[in-house]
């Protein structure tokens, strides 16, 4: 068998730092030392020798990574948020230059995130068929043959001389789609978690990534989803914080992942060193999602009412403290925001909290989520004074629906929530 | 699928580009007819939803030179050495068009397609590239008016265009490229770019011989004029077209010179950026 992907010893470093010293200034004449001298270091910057450098830090989001895959294998590939995997997939699709390491790849990589990229509202689905194609890499001659091929799968044959400026947002996608899916590339990368469009799509898009596993090409698949890398893939690797730290068949690295505690799953800790010495008094220590009976749970029901625990230490006395949840969906659309003194009851009780240790606990009512993924995220704050803490992305959880309403009919609904409606039906006559 | 349409596939190395091997230009090869399909798209949509269409490229710089030829033949009174001023002052407006169009586009043209660079991989020398070439459509419009107007104020044009006009179009696409390349890199990273543009475009044009003639600024200075290459360039199209001016002499080698400059330094200024656009756009 011959390699399809050699990665050895990848590392990617990328800047951190340059948002945080342009927040830093409070002060009018910081702002205005900061603006006057602005050229001064724009001059500097292009002549390779900012001042800012120093002050800068650098991250690694990769580091040391090697492996090898063989041609016609699917690879899993899992970690948390900021474990580096889009960043690897960036690089192997070379959007983004390795700062070390080498990667040779065989033949082209092609990706469904490029859907629609390069369409232009006013040019008509055939032009932009061309236009898509050669963007995506294909010749002239490939996009020809292909053509009537693109249309039929698209299904916008009588719209074909349209501009897709009029087309419907389905229609778009499908034409979008239909050019992405026939570029046929020798790799194929699939990030799940940035895959755009409705779950009708997506699972068109992981249909579309099995047809393609099983044509023998070699697919790298990223989810958070462990039924669909379970399902999919063979093999996965574990990245945590930039480094691969397993690979192993799909089940022991599913296994791995979620029992080492970086799964996210239904449960946060903070280690004290990932804690910003700026929240001080405020030190966040958990996060829960429990279920009806108590138990912490990665996948709640919909039909039953969830609770969710934060618990903190105040290491001082805080006034005006009040802790929060924002729940939104992993397309980061916001559902809610609610508060542990949004009640006017508690808001007076709890002015002012002194030093301890602490739970704000939220029970969520049944009946408030659709079927899908959700994630929370935390704040603690003083209402106009300061912000202690803050984790938009600190865990997340799924929703299953058996027994909700609708579910008698078996087709997804659209939208985040899926409320339990007191419906009346009256005949008139 | 057809067999048509199956190619071995090649062995791509990805590592950290260094110096000035970073140039790559095999993938700009591969990846020509992605310019062509970008010109076209830029020039299809365009004049997409206007009423008058494709009549604004012939609209926009004989309007220029309408009221140039106001301004500076009929108020001012500018010398044109004996030729028609409309004519004299359409034959700098051709390449100028061309280097302003280039100008802004092409500056513009890497974050204007963010989504391409953050998405997927082509060579990115392509968007400043397709920018600059797009204008060559507008270019030919005008050239077309300029045939016209010559016909019409009876000026003979020197026998030796024939050569020379292709040359100083190549000098001024160099040109262009050149600042566009710069321009579109820093962009990347400092906005500053969009906001100094329109100032930028307005200074250059006075610092250009484009209303007005190249022999009324004194010997003196002719050297540091000569330090714009788009004075080159545009002495250049008239000389070429019209027969004015001295032709090739030591300013415009200054001017080549710059030109030239300015393109090498763009472009591997620009191949040095290009690792962290997807990063920092």
């Amino acid at each position: 068998m011959t390699t399809a992907i050699s990665v050895h010893n990848i590392g990617k470093q990328y800047k951190i730092g340059a948002a945080e010293t342009k927040f830093r200034y409070n002060m009018l004449r910081d702002v205005i030392v900061d603006t006057v001298s602005a050229p001064i270091r724009l001059a500097k910057a292009m002549v390779g020798r900012s001042d800012r450098r120093m002050n800068q830090n650098y991250v690694w989001a990769l580091k040391d990574v090697s492996f090898d895959l063989e041609e016609g294998k699917v690879l899993g590939i899992v970690g948390r948020n900021g474990a580096g995997k889009s960043t690897l997939l960036k690089i192997l699709s070379r959007v983004t230059e390795p700062t070390t390491g080498t990667v040779s790849v065989r033949g082209r990589v092609g990706s469904l995130l490029e859907v629609g990229t390069g369409f232009h509202p006013e040019l008509t689905g055939r032009e932009n068929i061309y236009m898509n194609g050669a963007i995506l890499g294909m010749r002239r001659a490939e996009i020809d043959s292909k053509f009537d091929e693109i249309v039929d799968f698209s299904e916008v044959t009588q719209y074909i001389d349209t501009p897709v400026k009029r087309y419907s947002s389905g229609m778009y996608l499908r034409l979008a789609f239909a050019v992405a899916a026939h570029l046929e590339p020798e790799i194929l990368v699939v990030d799940e978690v940035l895959a755009v469009g409705d779950a009708e799509f997506q699972k068109k898009c992981l249909g579309k990534m099995g047809d393609v596993a099983q044509q023998g090409r070699t697919v790298l698949f990223v989810s958070h989803n462990m039924s669909a890398i379970l399902r999919l893939t063979q093999e996965a690797i574990v990245l945590n914080k930039g480094q691969m730290i397993m690979r192993a068949p799909s089940q022991q690295a599913v296994d791995f992942y979620l029992s080492s505690g970086q799964s996210q799953a239904g449960e946060k800790i903070w280690d004290a060193e990932d804690v910003p010495a700026s929240s001080a008094p405020f030190t966040p220590l958990s996060l829960k999602v429990k279920e009806k009976g108590g138990k912490v749970v990665d996948t709640v029901r919909s039909t039953e009412p969830v609770t969710i625990e934060f618990e903190y230490k105040l290491s001082a006395g805080v006034t005006g403290l009040r802790v929060g949840l924002y729940v939104s969906t992993m397309r980061g659309e916001y559902i809610f925001t609610s508060f542990d003194t949004d009640d006017a009851a508690l808001f007076e009780n709890y002015d002012t909290r002194s030093a301890g240790h602490y739970i704000s606990r939220a029970e969520i009512p049944a009946d408030i989520f659709n079927e899908g993924r959700y994630t929370v995220g935390v704040n603690a704050s003083s209402f106009g004074v300061r912000r202690y803490f803050m984790d938009e992305n600190a865990l997340a959880f799924n929703v299953d629906i058996s027994g909700a309403p609708g579910t008698q009919w078996g087709e997804p609904r659209v939208g985040p929530v899926r409320p339990r409606l007191n419906w009346k039906i009256e005949k008139l006559y | 699928m057809t067999e048509l349409t199956k190619y071995e596939p090649h062995t791509i190395y990805i590592k950290p580009s260094k110096g000035l091997a970073a140039l790559n230009l095999r993938d700009l090869w591969i990846y020509r007819e992605l310019i062509f399909f970008m010109v076209w798209r830029d020039v299809k949509v365009k004049y997409k939803q206007t009423l008058l269409g494709m009549a604004w490229a012939v609209i926009q710089p004989v309007m220029t030179m309408l009221i140039f030829s106001f301004l500076f033949g009929k108020v001012a009174k500018l010398p044109t050495e004996g030729i028609p001023y409309p004519v004299f002052a359409f034959a700098a407006l051709l390449p100028w068009g061309l280097f302003v169009t280039a100008l802004n586009q092409g500056s513009r043209s890497l974050v204007a397609h963010n989504n391409m660079v953050t998405k997927i991989y082509f060579p990115r020398l392509i968007l400043p590239m397709a920018s600059v070439f797009a204008g060559l459509v507008d270019f030919a419009i005008a050239f077309v008016i300029l045939v016209v107007l010559m016909f019409y104020y009876q000026v003979t044009p020197a026998w030796n265009l024939i050569w020379t006009l292709p040359l100083f179009l190549l000098l001024a696409i160099v040109t262009a490229l050149g600042v566009a390349l710069w321009l579109s890199a820093i962009n990347v990273q400092y906005r500053d770019v969009n906001q100094a543009l329109p100032f930028l475009t307005q200074f250059w044009l006075f610092a250009t011989p484009v209303a007005y003639s190249a022999s009324v600024i004194s010997d003196k200075w002719q050297v540091v004029y000569s330090l714009n290459p788009m004075a080159g360039v545009v002495n250049g199209f008239r000389w070429a077209l019209l027969g004015t001016g001295n032709g090739p002499d030591a300013a415009l080698w200054v001017s080549v010179g710059i030109s030239i400059l300015i393109f090498i330094s763009g472009l591997f200024y620009f191949r040095s950026m290009e690792k962290t656009f997807a990063d920092t756009i």
